[in-house]
């Protein structure tokens, strides 16, 4: 019984490891982990079951978060599922540190509160240059490359870069 | 009580489809660069918000319908968005002002939902509820720097609000559904979101220098699937892959 245990703890973890080092297709800096949207890994019955959340409602890369991990899992030599959880919503401050960092090495600026109030019409958010740390950027558009992001621009280094909404 | 709450889900999730479909018209089409991905962006926010509606409300009801056939194998008098969303896309100022309007009307109905009893319509209003934010903001500053702009763009997003604005009563209709879901604490009553609406609009329309026009005859139908004359057109598109080719996946 106790070695049991012991196994399925030891199993839960190399289950988690593999599932967590999967990269996000659209941001590959960083690992589902580290965007917070890979929940929960569990041994039921000797099947890894992965939680896996949406991060944005119509986020097209949704789908092939759910198939790397599973592949990752598999090629682990898991049998698998992957669940996919609504509730609680997930949140851009689940982005662990380490991830926020991963962010900003790679030349994205992490999301930062109350940028996005509705009210703020025209108004300005203080969002950082991730090349040269100014605080003087402009927002070029609110909608970027992918759904997650918008597109600034540094009023100093003059470097256009993308910033991570805060959602 | 499950299957009135999939008739909402699947009231909401047409509402947003037959908007996101018209908004990703846009696609390829917008005037500059950055309003070329900002449309296909809200687009793929409001499907994605269909989609997670349509398959909850797939699930609730028990028939064994996934998202993709309760939005491909229904015809328009199945519908029940409101008419609004249906309308063709018009001008730049037309499609920006459908926008502005109905996400003014779903930002406070996301908020309040966010606190249903329903756990699921809870999470994705908790979800939507700030990227309706973003669409409120992106609508609002192009109504007024298109209204409060020159004489050729404010002209015609007054025309825009002359035509659209009679349409916008319909969003706040009650009904038995509206009323007994309500009671039941999953979802607020679409009256409800008036004052906040109008408190939106207002302010937006004060700095863009619009007036709303007095409405005789609001057009209403849609809660009922009484669809205007661009809704066959719309499904036509819409379902053509699947009508062609029942059953095709990819």
């Amino acid at each position: 019984m106790g070695a049991d245990v012991l196994e399925e703890t030891t199993l839960q973890k190399r289950a988690w490891e593999a599932a967590a080092s999967v990269p996000d297709p659209e941001v590959p800096c960083v690992t589902v982990a580290d965007l917070g949207i890979l929940r929960s890994v569990t041994i039921e019955d000797g099947v890894a079951v992965a939680q896996v959340t949406p991060t944005y409602s119509g986020c097209p890369a949704t789908l092939a978060i759910e198939m790397s991990v599973e592949a990752a899992l598999r090629d682990a030599g898991f049998k698998t599922r992957i669940e996919r959880v609504l509730a609680p919503a997930w949140t851009t401050s689940w982005i662990t540190e380490e991830g926020r960092k991963k962010l900003h090495a790679y030349g994205i600026a992490p999301p930062q509160e109350s940028s996005n109030s509705k009210r703020a019409l025209f108004g300005e958010t203080a969002v950082t240059c991730p090349q040269c740390g100014s605080t003087q950027t402009s927002c070029i558009s609110e909608f970027g490359s992918t759904p997650c992001k918008a597109l600034y621009r540094c009023n100093d280094c003059k470097e256009p870069f993308d910033y991570f909404k805060c959602h | 009580m499950q299957d009135r709450i999939a008739l909402l889900a699947i009231r909401l999730a047409d509402d947003h489809l037959v908007l996101g479909h018209r908004v990703s018209e846009w696609c390829g089409h917008a005037p500059v660069l950055e309003e070329d991905l900002a449309m296909p962006n809200i687009a793929l926010d409001l499907i994605g918000q269909a989609r997670s509606l349509y398959a909850y409300a797939g699930e609730v009801e028990g028939k064994g319908r996934d998202e993709d056939m309760i939005a491909y194998l229904r015809r328009e008098r199945e519908y029940t968005n409101c008419l609004l969303v249906e309308r063709p896309n018009g001008d730049f100022a037309e499609t920006m002002l459908k926008i502005l309007y109905f996400a003014a009307y779903m930002e406070p109905y996301w908020q309040a939902m966010t606190g249903s009893k329903d756990e699921t319509l809870a999470a994705i209003a908790a979800k939507a509820v700030k990227e309706t934010a973003y669409h409120i903001r992106h609508a609002g500053e192009w109504v007024i720097r298109l209204g409060d702009g020159t004489e050729e763009s404010a002209g015609r997003m007054q025309a825009a609000v002359e035509l659209l604005h009679p349409y916008t009563a319909e969003l706040f209709e009650n009904d038995d559904l509206t009323a007994e879901l309500a009671n039941a604490g999953i979802a607020s009553e679409p009256s409800d979101m008036r004052a906040e609406w109008d408190r939106t609009i207002g302010a937006i329309f004060a700095e863009a220098g619009l007036s709303q026009p007095d409405v005789p005859f609001p057009h209403s139908g849609g809660r009922n699937g009484e669809h205007g004359e661009a809704m066959g057109f719309l499904l036509a598109d819409l379902q053509h892959m699947q009508r062609t080719f029942p059953g095709a996946s990819w």
